[in-house]
């Protein structure tokens, strides 16, 4: 009897303090970090197919890349234009090259294909976050930069499990919506 | 003899891009009679079909009475020459295809892939025509949009440019602003 009550309370306790913690972390995202200024966050970049790429690659030409140190980029396994290709195809190769020597390139296991059945993306999709965690625990990004491709969900929820059970309120993820210059 | 030729008759193509997917639908479309008429009669004089990953080929025909010339090729390392050289293009709702036209300041046609899972092409295309930037369609209803449209009419786009974006990271991150 006892050891139940004791078990309900606990729950009800270790439930409480994730929600308020939840709410905390949420509210402090909305707002500007407070630390001063850094000199150089490590930062994960999340390529997806196509659009999402190039659209990632605009933003980062004109970021002041000193200040985003060392780069990760992660693509899915299957997106088949190379990262350097990509990049030749906006700026000089020679800038290209030096970026991808300079950054470390990973592959990640994609949640779901492009017409995969849903039954099957449950699976593909757990591989996908397992995969996912191992890379973030590896990694530790500072930020991250994402704008929507199926490949970031399972990044972006690890992410902020991070902040909410590892108390790293610190990591900044940053969504932009694709198409955001059409207007959002 | 040739050099008189070329002069005389200006070539005008219609280029059309699936870029790296596969659109069979589109690619069928555009080689049907109809269409291919109908943009004879609005002046074009040759069709040029990137087919990327698909698996209907159209046939590759010289000019006749009433057609255009058609080629074909699956890919190309760089198709912004292909559109620099168009009068035309008719393509796929990938973003990248249509940002890199309309940077380009050509007419284009977006023609969305009906088989896509959760349409968020069909968004941006239906978006972007409802600002006169482009004309949307779908395969089946091609050839009456070429044959009704106006593409002097399209309203010229302004890109957006990244440094916006920027400002707000080195804000939110607590960097000094540039």
């Amino acid at each position: 009897m006892a050891s139940s009550n004791i078990g309900v309370l606990l729950t009800i306790g270790v439930i409480t303090v994730l929600v308020i913690r939840i709410i905390y972390v949420i509210n402090r995202s909305r707002k500007p970090l407070h630390s001063k200024s850094p000199r150089s966050l490590s930062t994960l970049i999340v390529l997806g197919s196509g659009g999402h790429t190039a659209e990632m690659l605009n933003l980062l030409y004109v970021l002041q890349t000193e200040r985003f140190k060392p780069r990760y980029y992660i693509a899915a396994a299957t997106d088949n234009m190379s990262l350097q290709k990509h990049m030749c195809l906006r700026i000089p190769c020679s800038e290209a090259l030096k970026e991808v020597g300079g950054a470390e390139f990973m592959q990640i296991y994609r949640s779901r294909e492009v017409g995969q059945s849903y039954i099957t993306s449950v699976g593909t999709t757990l591989v996908a976050i397992a995969h996912a965690l191992w890379l973030m625990i590896k990694i530790r990004p500072q930020v991250i930069l994402c704008n929507g491709p199926g490949t970031c969900i399972p990044l972006c929820v690890i992410a902020f499990l991070f902040k909410v059970c590892l108390l790293e309120s610190d990591l900044f993820v940053l969504l932009t919506y694709l198409y955001c210059q059409v207007g959002c | 003899m040739g050099d008189i030729d070329d002069i005389t008759k200006e070539k005008r193509v219609v280029f059309v891009t699936v870029g790296t997917t596969s659109f069979d639908a589109l690619v069928r479309a555009v080689d049907t009679p109809e269409v291919k008429n109908e943009l004879f009669k609005k002046g074009y004089t040759d069709i040029l079909i990137q087919m990327g990953r698909g698996s209907y080929t159209p046939t590759r025909a010289s000019a006749e009475n009433g057609f255009p010339a058609l080629d074909y090729f699956t890919f190309s390392s760089s198709i912004a020459d292909y559109l620099k050289s168009a009068s035309l293009v008719i393509s796929h709702a990938g973003s990248g295809s249509i940002f890199e036209t309309l940077r380009l300041g050509k007419p284009l046609i977006v023609v969305v892939n009906e088989d896509l899972m959760d349409n968020h092409q069909s968004e941006l295309a239906e978006e972007l025509a409802e600002r006169k930037h482009l004309y949307c369609a779908r395969p089946q209803t091609l050839y009456k949009t070429i044959s009704d449209m106006d593409p002097g009419s399209l309203v010229p786009y302004q890109p957006g440019g990244a440094k916006p974006v920027a400002e707000l990271i080195y804000r939110y991150l607590g960097f000094p602003e540039d």
